[in-house]
């Protein structure tokens, strides 16, 4: 598992979720505790120079990893890996390996459909949630449906469409700090088109995104919210009537407790 | 004086939080992507447009030496005159001049972004010459005194009330707000200056090598009248817009005409290659075209960004762009707006002044998924911010929070250590009651959004109380 660093420090259930679902279907998950940044931050940002290191040492610690694929919780780190490292480390003595490791790493819900064929993780979630497109999930992995197949395998979980569900939320790293005003009006419009939706809950591929929307919706006081797919995915069985645990299933994770709903009422 | 860059965050602060504009851009842009929708349903194969317009656009941008050229031997074998301007200064220099020798009063020009990007109107009019916008959108932002709010619908921030307000007080006779009503009213005007130029300008969407012929695209045949009427024609372009073939206009025209404002194919398309012929009955006397370069060569220098030339300047990458949906034409404060402006104008107006830009996008992608040659708009975008850390003004305190960033990163323990230190630190700021408050360590944050929870604990002290050490 490649478990991202702001979700190791700030969405720690998404990552236990992820492994969760990987252990339900069979996998075996191990996460290589040396890790720490893909470098995307520092890249972003126009700091190749020091995004470098990190990302060299993110292709010796994974590329000295003996499992058959990597798995991350978010399609903005992967696209980082995939995408990008090989202009990042455009003639560094690991480009090869980069390049290799590009090949082995993938999304979650790409993992689940295109690797272990599975759009049934045996997840039950009865809400009424839309499916937020992540820009680096739709438009450099090109994932469209995967998220939606497996949320339309999920009892009980009602599937919504929100309009200009491909519209950017306006996170964007460091651009929300860089420019709050323009990211806060791309979040609100997002915010009101989950509300438009009908949905109880906005999901993603992207803990990034969610982290903004819900920043968002919270300020709205909006009766949205958010929880990440693998979340969902996590859950097996919501005693009827219950309520999932916090306010948004992201930010205080069930999984410290155990599943999704024996949380707060 | 404020810097460029504070007047962009001033201006995109100040629009992003107004409602009504988001409002009438919504709309407008909505009505914009349903037609694209029904204009894209008429292409076999969409895709394979956008990849033949990639390479049209790559052979001539890769050879742009033989095909000016040629151009240029085909336009001067029928009378015409090229004129190849390496500034913005020479070109107006060269109009202004021409202009004045032949005691021209009245200009009627059509719309063309490249005549904005060396200004040329005001430098007419200093000198008393009279210009008029002949395109409505564009005569609807002169008479506002504004310049255009975007490449290809310049009034597209107005609604019909006010153009119809605008037109009764400075043109009169207005008797409704009905589109077609106010057009005729336009159309009134505009053709008393028409009849009155003695030169009319242009920009040219394309310059055809192999037959030498410059194609003009309207929609409202201002370009015909303005370049057939007119004594004297003035063509001014950048010397991207060079293309190979006449066969190659196949596949541009439908393409254009789809990303531009969703239709099959635009109204008028003109091939004008020189002056009036001797059998001929209409047509200028004079035939000028001026060939910009104005920073073009060195953006043609650099095999990274070089692809930036393909723009045709249809403008789809501001309609589907989410920043330029909330900020608008205006707070860019650039000839060229929206994710093409902010990659091109460090190249044309110099990286230190407008690196800003660059920075303010969330890098979702859409323009790139958009644009019908294929320019790799965000990924430009991240390079113009790697050229700006390398060469340009960045604040010091950024460049030092990079250092420590890395030096983080570098160790996972302590980047365990650094992250259980700031938790630790942000959890007791929320216990006392900090949040959302100045003292906020998370302030800049926080002043837009609620305050996150903050978990006690780490995913990898999680996962070690869970599986043990590994």
């Amino acid at each position: 598992m490649f478990i991202p660093c702001f979700v190791d420090q700030l969405n720690p259930e998404v990552g236990l979720d992820m492994a969760r679902v990987l252990q339900r279907i069979g996998y075996s998950v191990d996460f290589p505790e040396a890790q720490t940044c893909c470098g995307q931050p520092a890249f972003n940002s126009g700091y190749w120079q020091e995004a470098r290191r990190p990302a060299e040492r993110f292709v010796e610690i994974f590329g000295a990893s003996d499992a058959d694929a990597i798995v991350c919780p978010s399609g903005s780190c992967t696209t980082m890996v995939r995408t990008f490292y090989r202009d990042l480390l455009q003639g560094s003595p690991l480009t090869g390996d980069a390049a290799t490791l590009a090949a082995r790493i993938f999304e979650f819900s790409e993992f689940l459909l295109k690797v272990a064929q599975v759009a049934d993780v045996g997840a039950s979630f009865p809400h009424r949630v839309a499916y937020h497109d992540a820009c680096h999930a739709l438009r450099e992995l090109r994932l469209k449906q995967e998220p939606r197949e497996l949320l339309r395998h999920v009892r009980g979980l009602d599937l919504v469409e929100m309009p200009y569900c491909e519209e950017c939320c306006g996170f964007g790293g460091t651009f929300a700090t860089k420019f709050p005003m323009i990211s806060a009006a791309m979040g609100e419009t997002k915010a009101a088109h989950a509300e438009a939706s009908g949905a109880d809950y906005v999901t993603s591929t992207d803990p990034s995104c969610l982290m903004h929307i819900d920043g968002v919706l919270r300020l709205r006081k909006s009766r949205v919210r958010t929880v990440h797919l693998a979340s969902i995915l996590a859950q097996t069985a919501v005693p009827a009537g219950a309520q999932p645990s916090s306010r948004t299933a992201v930010a205080r994770g069930p999984s410290q407790e155990g599943a999704l709903g024996k949380g707060t009422p | 004086m404020s810097t460029p860059a504070q007047e962009f965050l001033r201006n995109a602060a100040t629009k992003s939080a107004d409602l009504v504009h988001r409002r009438t851009i919504r709309t407008g842009i909505d009505h914009y992507e349903a037609a694209v929708g029904r204009s894209g349903a008429r292409f076999h194969d969409w895709e394979a447009a956008r990849q033949r317009l990639h390479e049209i656009k790559w052979e001539a941008v890769n050879h742009l030496d033989r095909y000016l050229l040629e151009f240029e031997t085909r336009i001067r074998e029928r009378g015409g005159h090229v004129y190849w301007a390496e500034t913005a200064e020479d070109a107006r220099r060269y109009v202004t001049d021409l202009a004045a020798r032949n005691n021209v009063r009245t200009v009627v020009k059509s719309k063309s972004m490249v005549t904005e990007e060396i200004d040329l109107t005001h430098t007419l009019e200093e000198q008393g010459v009279t210009v008029f916008e002949t395109d409505l959108g564009e005569m609807i932002v002169q008479l506002r005194k504004e310049p255009p709010y975007h490449l290809m619908t310049p009034a597209m921030h107005l609604t019909r009330a006010e153009i119809a307000d605008l037109f009764r007080e400075k043109l009169g006779g207005v008797e409704s707000d009905d589109p077609q009503h106010l057009v005729a009213v336009a159309r009134r005007a505009l053709r008393r200056a028409f009849f009155s130029a003695e030169m009319g300008i242009s920009g040219a969407n394309f310059l055809v090598a192999e037959s030498g012929l410059m194609a003009l695209t309207t929609n409202e045949g201002n370009g015909r009248l303005g370049s057939s009427l007119p004594r004297i024609h003035v063509a001014v372009a950048g010397i991207e817009k060079v293309i190979p073939r006449m066969e190659d206009l196949a596949v541009i025209w439908p393409t254009i005409a789809r990303s531009a404002v969703g239709q099959p194919i635009a109204c008028y398309n003109t091939l004008i290659g020189g002056p009036r012929g001797p059998n001929e009955t209409d047509g200028p006397e004079e035939f000028h075209v001026v060939l910009l370069d104005n920073g073009r060569s060195e953006l043609l220098a650099d095999p990274e960004q070089r692809e930036v030339l393909h723009c045709i300047r249809c403008g789809a990458c501001l309609n589907v762009c989410p920043v330029f949906r909330n900020i608008g034409g205006h707070s860019y404060g650039t000839v060229y707006g929206g994710p093409i402006g902010s990659v091109l104008m460090p190249h044309l107006g110099g990286l230190n002044k407008f690196q800003h830009l660059s920075f303010a996008s969330s890098l979702c992608g859409a323009c790139t998924d958009a644009c019908p040659v294929k320019i790799n708009l965000h990924h430009h975008l991240l390079q113009n911010r790697r050229n700006a850390v390398r060469s340009a003004d960045r604040p010091a305190s950024e460049r030092l929070a990079f250092k420590l960033w890395r030096w983080t990163m570098m160790g996972s323990q302590r980047f365990a250590f650094v992250g259980s230190v700031a938790r630790m630190l942000l959890r007791a700021a929320y216990g006392w009651g900090l949040a959302r408050t100045p003292l906020d360590p998370m302030r800049p944050w926080t002043k837009v959004h609620g305050a996150p929870e903050i978990p006690a604990k780490s995913f990898r002290a999680l996962w070690k109380e869970q599986h043990g050490a590994s």
